[in-house]
């Protein structure tokens, strides 16, 4: 009996910390349910679900870099375009230098081909940082305007063509197995989902991002040197677009200035959904990943309606996002009422 | 029995619940006409709730407001306007973005339904606005470039446009100095004898002395009483608020250590120069002066955020580099701002994470690992000494009362190696009784022999709790002084008079 009222108790508190992950693991459910009674067989196949899971890392690897960036009060619109640009030149790289290549020197030039990319992923994210810290540029322009710079570059370098011919072992590796059913993109997600989770619980700088991100001024007056952890976050966002970038190119078997332009309106939706606050000082990977599940659900389900073809999907997102944000104030207005309502009935308590 | 005519405002019998909670349990308030009527009790009395009833944002749940001899059950916010209501809220409601003349005339215009902008009549209506409390200003200054009493003063010409008859000031002497504040004061007079009443919402016991004609007292949601001013004395007043009585010793350090921390010529040009003194172990040393007299800046150097340009700081006699908030820290000096909520505090976030965030480093790993247990048995420690009334350290600190978030803030502060602790305006917006709780605490740590700096405007508050004080003037030091040795009178003097030394 007193175990079980303990553990009602602490079952209620868990569901009190956690009501926006609860919620989301809700909706997951009953989308997932719509599409399995509504198309059955059709979308409860094996088949489905690994087209799900090789199809899901790359944006969702994306958005992890977006929401550190959301935490920080800002945000980062150029995600997409670090990826492409690392993505371009290296597969410049490979496709000019690895090409003859002995095949063990192969994974040498993988290496090199992965360092460039991660350089690339520092130096646009370290410049995203300066403008935002040093320059105090608001976030939303500045990468809004660098987004432009990195795609822009990518266009000049290859005349808007797409660059193919990587090494054929780089492309096998991205689309294989680990024991034949956990594919290598989601590993990598996982992977990524995994240090992001870490760092924003366990770290000093997690830590400090937060407070950054709930009050800039306070976080000053604090000794946290502001400047220094933006200029992570940005940084961390560059590099994980890189993640995400080698992923693509490995997909694509080619990179191209333009790919997954829809990407970044699905970052922002995937954070938004998963319950981080675009005020910023808020967010978590739980609900970033129930989020893309939810995302993925949806957008594979559409595709076995063809009577929605591929035209209606920016339509979609855009709804979606617009429904979620009201859905969001709704909510947040209510629990605000509910936090009042309860401190002052123990306030009266007490009294 | 009084002429009904003669009474502007009678609420009676007013009850409202929130969930369960009753925050006002049949309360009545009676306003005369040209009276200054001064509401006081502490935070979490009932006062804000009464006064959302009387100008119609809330809707009581029984009980009656009769303004001017009609009687309301279910006021209105456009009937409480419509009856001369006007309340001029804490933070004023201007609009920082527009000129004065546009936030004077933009809800006259409003009212008169006008499509569109005539920009001289909008001139003339400011015009006629600000002469009625002759009070001149740049009508194209955008109004966040005034300073907080000119705000203060848009806001009031504002509600004097719409006809007031009851003019409802809460808290309005919060973040105006000295000066100011008789300003106001001169202006809320001219009110009165133009036949408008003030309702005047405060727990400043010298002010509601100085302008107030009765006083009506509230305790947890109940009249306590309602008077002549003059039939209560200070100590009564304090006792009718809290349901406590306070008894506070002036503060005095009879064996003070070594020193902690000295300042020599240190000087920033454009705000302050030639500032010298010292703090020893056991002081409590008070910094005064106007708003504009250096003193902030003066801290803000002490803590790193600016620099200044000549002069030495000596930390226990050695000279020590603060060039940013983190040296400071380094040297063990805390500061706590001006303004808690935009400077202070994460309002949003748990009550703990507000209470680490200064010690956080010293709880980090090499490889930026935090270890949280140790932080949160920490945070455990301050909320027992400090005695911080909360639920849970999970909660939002917003969820505070003013007087436990200022505890938060201190434990921010204690929970690192502190030396020296710099108080800016220590208990602005702090009801009484934590008010004297506050004060304890800074006692006992100058007994613990962590050097103070408590920098406020409250004459009242610097005189019985500091053993040594300096008083500035135009970035200048006009005077040093033992506390033992002067008044609230004559320190006063010597800020606003320019020629004054001592």
């Amino acid at each position: 009996m007193k175990t079980q009222a303990a553990f009602s108790n602490r079952f209620q508190s868990f569901s009190e910390r956690n009501s926006n992950l609860l919620r989301l693991l809700a909706v997951f459910v009953i989308v997932f349910a719509f599409f399995a009674i509504t198309k059955q067989g059709a979308f409860l196949k094996p088949e489905t679900f690994a087209s799900m899971a090789v199809q899901l890392p790359e944006y969702s690897i994306l958005a992890l870099g977006v929401a550190l960036t959301l935490i920080s009060g800002g945000i980062d619109l150029s995600v997409v375009g670090i990826a492409n640009l690392a993505g371009i030149l290296m597969a410049l790289f490979l496709s000019t230098a690895a090409t003859d290549a002995a095949p063990d020197a192969v994974p040498l030039y993988i290496a090199g081909a992965a360092a460039i990319g991660f350089l690339v992923g520092l130096s646009c994210g370290a410049f995203n940082g300066l403008l935002v810290s040093r320059f105090r540029i608001p976030p939303i322009l500045a990468t809004m305007g660098t987004m432009q710079i990195f795609t822009g570059l990518a266009i000049v370098i290859t005349e808007g063509k797409s660059v193919s011919g990587l090494v054929p072992a780089y492309e096998h590796g991205i689309n294989s197995a680990l024991f034949g059913w956990l594919p290598v993109p989601l590993l990598m997600f996982i992977a990524c989902a995994a240090w992001v989770s870490f760092v924003l619980n366990k770290t000093n700088y997690g830590q400090k991002l937060y407070m950054l991100g709930t009050n800039e001024k306070a976080a000053a007056f604090s000794g946290i040197h502001t400047n220094t952890v933006l200029m992570k976050t940005y940084i961390y966002s560059g590099l994980l677009a890189i993640v995400a970038s080698l992923i693509m190119m490995g997909r694509n078997a080619s990179a191209k200035a333009d790919t997954g332009s829809s990407y970044t309106l699905q970052c922002v939706l995937i954070c938004v959904l998963g319950g981080v606050k675009t005020e910023g000082g808020f967010g978590k990977v739980s609900g970033i990943v129930v989020a893309v599940l939810i995302l993925q659900t949806i957008s594979t389900g559409l595709n076995l309606f063809r009577e929605i073809n591929n035209f209606y999907r920016g339509l979609i997102w855009g709804a979606v996002l617009v429904a979620v944000l009201i859905a969001n104030c709704i909510i947040e207005q209510k629990e605000q009422a509910k936090l009042m309502k309860k401190l002052s009935m123990e306030e009266a308590a007490e009294a | 029995m009084e002429h009904s005519g003669d009474i502007i405002l009678k609420a009676e019998k007013i009850v409202k619940s929130f969930g369960g909670v009753h925050a006002l349990k049949g309360v009545d308030l009676e306003i005369r006409r040209g009276e200054i009527h001064c509401l006081a009790g502490e935070n979490g009395c009932g006062k804000s709730t009464l006064i959302k009833i009387i100008s119609g944002d809330y809707v009581a749940d029984s009980g009656s407001v009769t303004l001017n001899g009609t009687r309301y059950t279910k006021l209105t916010p456009i009937e409480s306007i419509g009856e001369g209501v006007q309340v001029i809220y804490q933070d004023f409601a201007v609009f920082p973005n527009l000129t004065v003349m546009e936030n004077i005339a933009a809800t006259q215009t409003l009212m008169e339904h006008k499509k569109t902008v005539n920009w001289k009549h909008y001139r003339e209506i400011a015009q006629e606005a600000v002469s009625k409390i002759g009070f001149s200003i740049d009508f194209d200054e955008r109004v966040e470039n005034l300073s907080v009493a000119n705000k203060q003063l848009v806001a009031i010409s504002r509600a004097l446009l719409m006809s007031a008859k009851l003019i409802i000031m809460d808290e309005p002497t919060t973040a105006l100095t000295k000066k100011e504040v008789a300003a106001l004061f001169k202006i809320i007079k001219n009110l009165q004898a133009s036949g408008i009443s003030i309702l005047f919402v405060s727990h400043k016991m010298d002010e509601v002395y100085e302008i107030c004609d009765r006083l009506t007292v509230f305790r947890n949601g109940e009249n306590v009483i309602t008077t002549d001013i003059k039939e209560v004395d200070q100590k009564k007043f304090a006792y009718y608020m809290t349901g406590r009585e306070f008894k506070q010793e002036q503060y005095t350090c009879a064996h003070p250590g070594e020193t902690v921390l000295e300042v020599q010529d240190l000087g920033l040009p454009g705000a302050y120069e030639d500032i010298s003194f010292c703090v020893r172990k056991g002081d409590i040393y008070g910094i005064t002066g106007l708003l504009g007299s250096g003193r902030t800046e003066l801290a803000l150097s002490l803590f790193g955020m600016l620099r200044a340009k000549t002069g030495r700081i000596l930390i226990g006699g050695k000279q020590a580099r603060i060039h940013s908030v983190a040296d400071a820290q380094k040297y063990g000096i805390g500061y706590v701002p001006e303004d808690r909520a935009t400077e202070a505090l994460f309002l949003p976030q748990s009550i703990e994470n507000n209470m680490i965030v200064s010690v956080l480093d010293s709880y980090t790993d090499k490889n930026g690992v935090y270890h949280a247990g140790a932080l949160r048995r920490l945070a455990e420690e301050w909320r027992e000494s400090l005695h911080i009334k909360i639920r849970r350290l999970s909660d939002p600190v917003s969820s505070l009362s003013g007087g436990n978030q200022q505890k938060v803030v201190l434990a921010k502060w204690l929970a690192s190696d502190l030396r020296v602790l710099i108080l800016n305006g220590p208990t602005v917006g702090v009801d009484i009784g934590s008010k004297y709780d506050i004060h304890q605490i800074l006692r006992d740590l100058a007994a613990q022999g962590i050097a103070i700096i408590m920098i406020s405007d409250d004459l009242s508050e610097l005189l019985p709790n500091c053993n040594r004080m300096m008083i500035m003037r135009g970035g200048r030091t006009v005077c040093e002084m033992d506390t033992s040795s002067t008044t609230e009178r004559e320190v006063a003097n010597i800020i606003s008079d320019t020629a004054a030394r001592c």
